[in-house]
């Protein structure tokens, strides 16, 4: 689409959708957001770039073929359940480190790092790279 | 004769040459290992609990019957490999084939070890799938595939058959447990499903062991190089429905459907293959049928219960393992070293290679029953048994001796000729003997069969005993085997085989010739297999244009109709859901949305441009999100909207490109799919929402997510913690979808893109 406006604006609009998606993911376990939607906003971002620029650009900036991150989440997605069977627990099992916590706090978590977020990074690339997929393929077909 | 060598090509490599070989012999030696517990009429189990709820443990099993196939296995296995690393040295895709071999192998072993049902049908399946790998293994050509795919396709069909015949024997005995199964004695042979479980039972054995009118597969997998053959063919595969057959003997057998049917089908095999195999000229094809004759003949054997009957069929079993994975090997062996395997052609090869001929001799005595080789001993047996048999001693002694005769006269064909008659064609390339890897097996096998015929105490012991006590149960009477059992029928019908057989042997090129006429003319099952394939494929066709015409409109119609249908079906049936209708929780901002959306889904219904009906589909995603929202499910509802930009922003683009749509009319039948669909789901959605709501299971995430999982998000933390092993399928499944809708985008490249 040949839209100066669309083009101008979808310089920003992309970057801003891209660090939302990450905001929407990483406060996904307390808030509203998480993998799935997060992934969809990153998807969106790329979708308005490819309107707006073309596919090939997109493609581009994207630099990596859309497939491959799909098929490195759902690695990444694999590797957190194994992540729990390595430390003896059941396949999916949920691994915690609470980094720099104060054990004798309860309520001091310091920095959490866990399985499940690895997990939902998995499904945030999954969800980018398989939208995309078909997205640009659509494009560039018709 | 020149005294070139054939030059060794380079091996395989240690991964794909060597390490089978040695993974195979350190099977055998741990078979060996339990000779003296089976020798003891001991058995060995292990098991562990497969599928509990079912009672189904993935159990094994070791007595008589069970280790004779496994020796017979993972030996000849042994030697096959250690031919094919010469046999196939430097071929491209060596470390597929002794890949694809291996695997056979240990499903072989499995099957015969399973002690469940179950289990015995995985490992059936396995070697069913496993020996198409290995017939298609020459894969670039056609004639391969061909035959692979037939073989796979009767033995398959044979398999689903079979599958239920296990299941309602399952059903019957109470139990998955083979051996508690039998040890319930008469259970299936009273039951009243004893009919369907038998011919479905022999639907599956007769296919996978080639028995007429199914053996027209087993011919065509001689596409497969010689080793595989040789494998598939002497001690494996065609065995397994024989090795099942006699599994189950002590609780199927007995009756006298079970003693008529295994008799005449067997014995119809038998002597019908044996002419086929007159009728050959290519050896490999030749030994192919009289393994048919073999498998008739076992068969005919497993039809009886007498200890005679028992007694022949172990040791013809043996027997016929040895000779005939010799044999075969052998054939690799001559096929290698001229380049040929015609039987017109080949001729004088005794002193070019002095150890294949007297492999090829030794083995070839014992398959013609001569003493003191085994195979006399084992057809003596058969002859005892025939005689005294309890369904029509004539008829089987009659049929019977044919087989053999025939199976005489094959035996020089195969083994004599090519090694001391003169060559009746020219070789392409100068004979010489083949290396050491390739003769010792056939030779070590026609050995054996040497060494049984003069020392048949090696056998009777571990394997003849054991095995006949469990085919017959406790009163299990093994006959001795032995060379000289004295002036008495048996004698008397070997004798008149010889003499037969050899009459025949000398008249076999007259005879091929007449066989040939009657043959082409007779229809044969294996073309009559090439017009069922070709019925089916054009059936499938046909019902593809029907079905699958290729208009959008037509699958949408068909998909919609069939759900209303089977839901209004389904009303029809259990009555109607009770419905409670009530308008207490109505605020003006719900029935605001709820307007929104119908007037969005309307305009869809009527607009006559794209654009507007795919903004009017928006409305009503957007209202829907909206009605999360006020039901405060903001996850739920930020889910929605972005998948209902991301769908708005495909469709605009699709539809840029789509010629202007013409007027649309009034489609009264497309209004009463859509009218029944709405309905439908409109009575559903309240007959859910007239039931009260569980909350347990709410109720239960709801205080577990933060102590728990760490999360105050519940929807999140359902989807990534408490059920993600359902998210892992589902992002799965997306990745499929996409590139399954990249494969399609990118192949449909028609002119019109």
């Amino acid at each position: 689409m040949n839209s100066v406006i669309l083009r101008v604006g979808t310089r920003y609009l992309s970057g801003i959708l891209l660090i939302f998606s990450v905001y929407l993911l990483i406060r996904g376990h307390n808030e509203p957001g998480g993998g799935f939607i997060g992934g969809l906003t990153g998807a969106i971002g790329f979708v308005l770039y490819a309107i707006a620029w073309g596919t090939k650009d997109a493609r581009e900036a994207l630099r990596i073929l859309p497939q491959t991150i799909a098929m490195w989440g759902l690695l990444l997605a694999l590797g957190a359940g194994i992540w729990a069977v390595l430390f003896g627990d059941a396949f999916f099992t949920g691994q915690w480190w609470f980094a720099g916590a104060d054990p004798a706090d309860p309520k001091d978590k310091g920095l959490p790092i866990s399985s499940i977020l690895v997990f939902d990074i998995g499904v945030y690339l999954v969800v980018l790279g398989s939208v995309l997929t078909i997205v640009f393929a659509m494009e560039e077909e018709v | 004769m020149n005294t070139t060598q054939t030059p060794l090509p380079a091996g395989n490599g240690f991964l794909s040459g060597t390490l089978p070989i040695l993974i195979a012999a350190a099977i055998f030696v741990f078979f060996a290992g339990l000779i003296p517990t089976v020798a003891q009429g001991d058995v060995a189990q292990w098991s562990v609990p497969w599928i509990p709820s079912l009672g189904v443990e993935f159990a094994f099993l070791i007595d008589g019957l069970s280790l004779t196939f496994a020796l017979l296995i993972s030996g000849i296995g042994t030697l096959i490999l250690l031919y094919s690393n010469t046999y196939l040295a430097g071929h491209p895709q060596y470390a597929r084939f002794s890949l694809f071999l291996t695997l056979f192998m240990l499903s072989m072993l499995g099957l015969v070890l399973a002690d469940d049902l179950i289990v015995l049908f995985v490992f059936w399946e396995l070697t069913t799938i496993t020996s198409y790998l290995l017939i298609g293994f020459s894969h670039t050509a056609e004639k391969s595939r061909r035959n692979a795919l037939q073989a796979l396709f009767v033995t398959g069909a044979g398999a689903l058959a079979f599958l239920a015949g296990l299941i309602l024997i399952g059903f019957a005995g109470g139990t998955t447990s083979i051996s508690g199964i039998i040890a319930q004695g008469d259970v299936l042979r009273d039951h009243a499903l004893y009919l369907p479980i038998f011919i479905l039972f022999l639907c599956g054995a007769f296919t996978k062991s080639a028995q007429v009118p199914f053996h027209f597969w087993l011919p065509n997998a001689m596409a497969a190089p010689t080793p595989v053959s040789a494998f598939l063919h002497s001690a494996t595969m065609v065995k397994a429905g024989v090795y099942v057959m006699a599994r189950m003997h002590p609780s199927l057998a007995g009756t006298d459907i079970w003693l008529w049917t295994l008799t005449i089908f067997g014995a119809l095999t038998a002597v019908f293959a044996s002419i086929l195999a007159l009728r050959q000229t290519d050896l490999k094809q030749a030994l192919a049928y009289t393994t048919l004759m073999a498998l008739g003949t076992l068969t005919m054997l497993l039809g009886h219960s007498s200890g005679y009957m028992m007694t022949a069929f172990v040791t013809f079993l043996i027997t016929h393992s040895l000779y005939k994975a010799a044999l075969f090997l052998v054939v690799g062996c001559i096929d290698k070293s001229t380049g040929t395997r015609d039987a017109n052609t080949l001729g004088g090869l005794g002193r070019v290679m002095p150890l294949t001929a007297l492999a090829a001799a030794l083995a070839a005595l014992s398959m013609a029953g001569l003493p003191p080789f085994i195979g006399f001993i084992a057809k003596e047996l058969a002859y005892a048994g025939s005689v005294g048999a309890a369904s029509s001693p004539v008829f089987v002694t009659v049929m019977a001796l044919a087989a053999n005769a025939l199976m005489f006269a094959v035996a020089g064909i195969v083994a004599l000729r090519p090694f001391w008659v003169a060559p009746g064609g020219t070789y392409t390339r100068e004979p010489a003997e083949v290396p050491w890897q390739m003769w010792m097996g056939p030779l070590l096998l026609a050995g054996l069969g040497t060494v049984f015929g003069l020392v048949p105490a090696l056998i009777q012991g571990p394997f003849i005993n054991s095995t006949v006590a469990g085919l017959m149960g406790a009163g299990a009477d093994p006959k001795t085997l032995k060379l000289w059992a004295g002036f008495n029928l048996p004698l008397y019908l070997s004798l008149s085989t010889f003499a037969l057989g050899l009459l025949l042997y000398l008249s076999h090129v007259k005879m091929r010739r007449g066989l040939e006429a009657v043959f082409t003319r007779v229809p044969s099952l294996d073309r009559g297999w090439d017009s069922f394939l070709a019925g089916l494929k054009a059936l499938a066709a046909w019902q593809t244009g029907v079905i699958q015409n290729g208009s959008l409109t037509f699958y949408l119609a068909a998909t919609f109709s069939t759900i209303a249908g089977g839901l209004i079906l389904t009303m029809m049936i259990s009555g109607m859901p009770f419905i409670e209708v009530n308008f207490e929780g109505l605020t003006w901002k719900t029935a605001t949305i709820s307007v929104l959306v119908a007037a969005g889904a309307i305009l869809t219904t009527v607009t006559n441009s794209r654009i507007a009906a795919v903004a009017a589909l928006g409305v009503v995603g957007i209202g829907i999100a909206l009605m999360f929202i006020v039901f405060s499910a903001p996850d739920v509802a930020i889910t929605q909207l972005l998948v209902e930009t991301l769908v708005v922003v495909l469709v605009a683009v699709v539809m840029l490109r789509l010629p202007a749509m013409t007027r649309l009319e009034f489609n009264a039948k497309h209004a009463a799919i859509s009218g029944a669909m709405g309905a439908t789901m409109t009575v559903i959605i309240l007959a859910v929402l007239s039931t009260p709501l569980n909350r347990r299971l709410s109720d239960y995430f709801e205080i577990a997510s933060w102590p728990d999982a760490y999360g105050r998000n519940i929807v999140n933390v359902i989807l990534v913690d408490f059920r993600a092993l359902d998210t892992f399928g589902e992002v799965a499944v997306v990745v499929v979808a996409a590139l399954s809708a990249y494969a399609l985008l990118r192949t449909t490249k028609g002119p019109a893109a």
